[in-house]
């Protein structure tokens, strides 16, 4: 990006005014060799919890060896994570290292923050499932992170509640609406569970599961297909239940929404495989009586299933050491210790396929004793995920869908409405940016 | 007799003094404007599929991003919803405050410290702690106040939802704010001499003839400033919806006009767009809040001639 003289020194001047410390801490890394010759340290953003605890296996293990220590800085997280990496890299003063989850990706490197590591990670590739290692190329020859965990969504009910109403695990989204009806006729101020619309990566993941492919390319221009049929069977579908009052309509992380998890009024909830963690906040007084199942399939016999969350570990190009950031990073998401640090104190699904069935994995969570073979059924599942389209400007997208749908669901209006709404303010956003847009 | 030397060192001196004052003007003031001013009128644009280095680069906009300020209906929406949001503050606010001071003023009141103190209370409270505060009462399914209203078997309105959105996100600025008010139209009370009330008593006024003739006039200066503070506060309303956003399918992420300044900011990365609303916002504040003062200050004139 050409910076005149003038403007970096007005940017420089305000930064300084605006925080001379922020500034003092981002440029730590900035100051010792180059990769290679003599101790390197890394500065790391994430929000991984537990993460500076694996940090100091490797920077008392390989990374004592090889000179290499790397510092954990909590920052923000997801989204928010995204804007302070943005921001930094305005300034030339990116951390080596970076969390971002998948549909971030593309937003990043469409600013040039994230470094091509294709010749330290690309032997990595085959750890993982085709269609998440996908995510991290963009489709290109270039590889952009390294995958680090991954958010396989199922379908969770009350096994006990289930039983009580004499109401059978759905198979298929069909059965899925016919389960509600039933539910909603036996106890009328019960709901099998709500649409919510304060976390557009559901969607998202509901979508990709019915085969939407959001953001595509042809040539050098992008193709957004935000209301394709798949989508819109989707939001048809969720927009009929919250119509016809089938299931409930509030956002989901409300204290509400934790109460009516916890005293059974909510019966079941569509998730991914972190949802044990949650439940454990959410629901503490209904532990080992909820069960895991694969999500309903659109069409009988089929085995789909989308992805809600999962992030990767990025290099980005202010790195002065993109090297040994990338060592780091294959260590950390590729390493039997690593993971299994990052499994017991992180409590992440990790993206590595060896990993998902071994250490930490071989039991399931706590909140699952009654499931012993919750993971080895997660594994199954992940397997049949999906493949992902994101693009450059998923935040706008996820922003528009928080309004239209809230608002669609507030009103128990049209659902499809919403989507052309979220299409439209997409396809503008990227207009508008300058990006070629194929109608 | 002074020396030439003596006179240019005088000369100097006044500037030098200005000279930290001027600084921190410059650099946390004047500066940070000018930065923004300098954002909302460039943009960034994107070539082809925008990926790799050099696909983005920052150029200049013009009005670019005012005319899609402008022409944004979600920004006029916005600021629509803090009018009436506001029309239910300001009035509510200041009549409460100008109400407790004059009661906490009167002859006849026991507790004054105490009571004083616990209206204030609230204003100590954080913003964001107070909107989840209410906000924890709002919902139906966790609210003490709805298994009160069902126990009663009494209906239940949805607080989060329509026109009692509006109540529901007033009530809470007006719970936080009435205790500054009160307190800074309660001291001009006090300042108040004491002769004035003997005359007026003298004269056989009775207190109500003594709070309305007397005292409202005497503390009209109060009412203005704490108006003018108000109309601020309301234009600039941001944590209250922002908490209570999660809680609800109501509140969209530019309920407020600083929201959708945020929003595009932080949520959607166009922090050009962002400044020059951030501008428009400002200048709109200015105008409104300073208009308001010079249209007080020609009547009090008008008034003095008179």
């Amino acid at each position: 990006m050409p910076y005149t003289k003038r403007r970096r020194l007005v940017s420089s001047a305000v930064a300084v005014a605006l925080g001379a410390t922020a500034l003092a801490a981002c440029g730590s890394s900035s100051d010792d060799g180059e990769a290679g010759s003599g101790p390197v340290s890394l500065t790391y953003w994430t929000w991984a919890p537990g993460m500076d605890k694996v940090v100091d296996l490797w920077n008392e293990g390989p990374g004592k060896k090889e000179q290499i220590t790397v510092t954990v800085k909590k920052q923000a997280s997801g989204d928010t994570l995204v804007t302070k990496i943005l921001t930094a890299h305005k300034a030339g003063q990116a951390p080596d290292l970076v969390q971002a989850e998948y549909q971030a990706l593309p937003t990043l490197v469409s600013n040039d923050a994230l470094a091509d590591i294709g010749d330290g990670a690309g032997a990595a590739k085959d750890r993982f499932a085709e269609g998440v290692w996908q995510q991290t190329t963009l489709g290109t020859d270039a590889v952009y992170a390294i995958p680090q965990d991954i958010g396989p969504m199922m379908f969770y009910y009350r096994a006990d509640l289930f039983e009580q109403y004499d109401l059978t695990v759905p198979t298929t989204w069909d059965e899925f609406a016919e389960t509600a009806r039933k539910l909603k006729k036996a106890a009328p101020d019960k709901d099998l569970t709500t649409f919510s619309a304060n976390d557009s990566g559901l969607f998202a993941g509901l979508a990709q599961q019915a085969g939407a492919r959001w953001w595509t390319t042809s040539g050098d221009r992008w193709k957004v297909g935000i209301n394709d049929d798949a989508t819109r069977k989707v939001a048809e579908f969720w927009g009929g239940l919250v119509k016809e009052g089938a299931i409930d309509n509030q956002p989901m992380y409300t204290p509400a929404w934790n109460k009516a998890l916890n005293t059974g009024k909510q019966i079941a909830w569509v998730s991914a495989v972190w949802a044990p963690g949650t439940l454990t906040t959410a629901a503490p007084d209904t532990k080992g009586k909820w069960a895991m199942a694969p999500l309903p399939q659109w069409n009988d016999g089929d085995k789909r299933t989308g992805s809600w969350g999962g992030s990767s570990t990025a290099v980005t190009t202010d790195s002065a050491h993109k090297d040994a950031a990338t060592k780091f990073a294959v260590w950390l998401n590729t390493d039997r210790t690593a993971l299994n640090a990052l499994a017991k104190d992180g409590g992440i699904y990790p993206a590595s396929t060896s990993a998902q069935l071994s250490g930490a994995f071989t039991e399931p969570p706590a909140y699952f004793t009654n499931q012993p073979d919750f993971y080895r059924k997660a594994a199954e599942i992940a397997e049949t995920t999906a493949p992902s389209a994101w693009g450059p400007n998923v935040n706008v997208a996820y922003t528009s869908f928080k309004d239209a749908f809230g608002a669609a669901a507030k009103n128990k209006s049209d659902f499809t409405a919403a989507l052309d709404t979220m299409q439209r303010v997409t396809v503008a956003d990227l207009k508008k940016q300058g990006f070629g847009v194929a109608e | 007799m002074k020396s030439p030397a003596h006179r240019g060192r005088a000369g100097r001196a006044p500037y030098l003094f200005l000279v930290p004052a001027t600084a921190l003007f410059v650099l946390f003031f004047a500066l940070p404007i000018g930065y923004a001013l300098w954002l909302s009128l460039r943009k960034v644009r994107v070539s082809g599929l925008g990926l790799g280095s050099g696909a983005r680069e920052e150029v200049w906009a013009g009005l670019e991003n005012y005319t899609g300020a402008l022409s944004d209906s979600e920004l006029l929406h916005g600021a629509l919803r803090v009018l009436g949001y506001g029309c239910i503050v300001v009035p509510v606010m200041l009549g409460l405050a100008l109400l407790f001071a004059l009661m906490l003023d009167s002859e006849r009141v026991r507790l004054a410290p105490f009571t004083r103190l616990a209206i204030f209370l609230p204003y100590a409270i954080p913003g964001v702690v107070a909107a989840l505060l209410w906000g924890f009462l709002y919902l139906p399914d966790v609210s003490p106040l709805y298994y009160v209203l069902d126990a009663l078997g009494l209906p239940q309105p949805d607080l989060l939802d329509g026109g009692p959105l509006y109540l529901a996100l007033a009530n809470i600025a007006v719970w936080g704010g009435t205790g500054f008010n009160m307190i800074v139209i309660y001291t001009a009370l006090r300042a108040v001499p004491a002769e004035v009330y003997e005359a007026a008593k003298l004269d056989g006024a009775t207190p109500l003839q003594i709070a309305l003739r007397i005292k409202i006039p005497m503390v009209a200066p109060s009412l203005v400033l704490t108006f003018f503070f108000s109309v601020i506060a309301t234009l600039q309303v941001f944590s209250e919806p922002t908490t209570l956003k999660p809680l609800t399918n109501s509140v969209s992420t530019t309920w407020s006009p600083l929201m959708k300044v945020y929003q595009d900011a932080f949520g959607n990365g166009d922090i050009h767009a962002a400044a020059a609303q951030a501008t428009l916002i400002a200048l709109a504040t200015l105008v409104l809040s300073f208009g308001f003062l010079r249209a007080v200050n020609r009547r009090d004139r008008q008034e003095t001639a008179r």
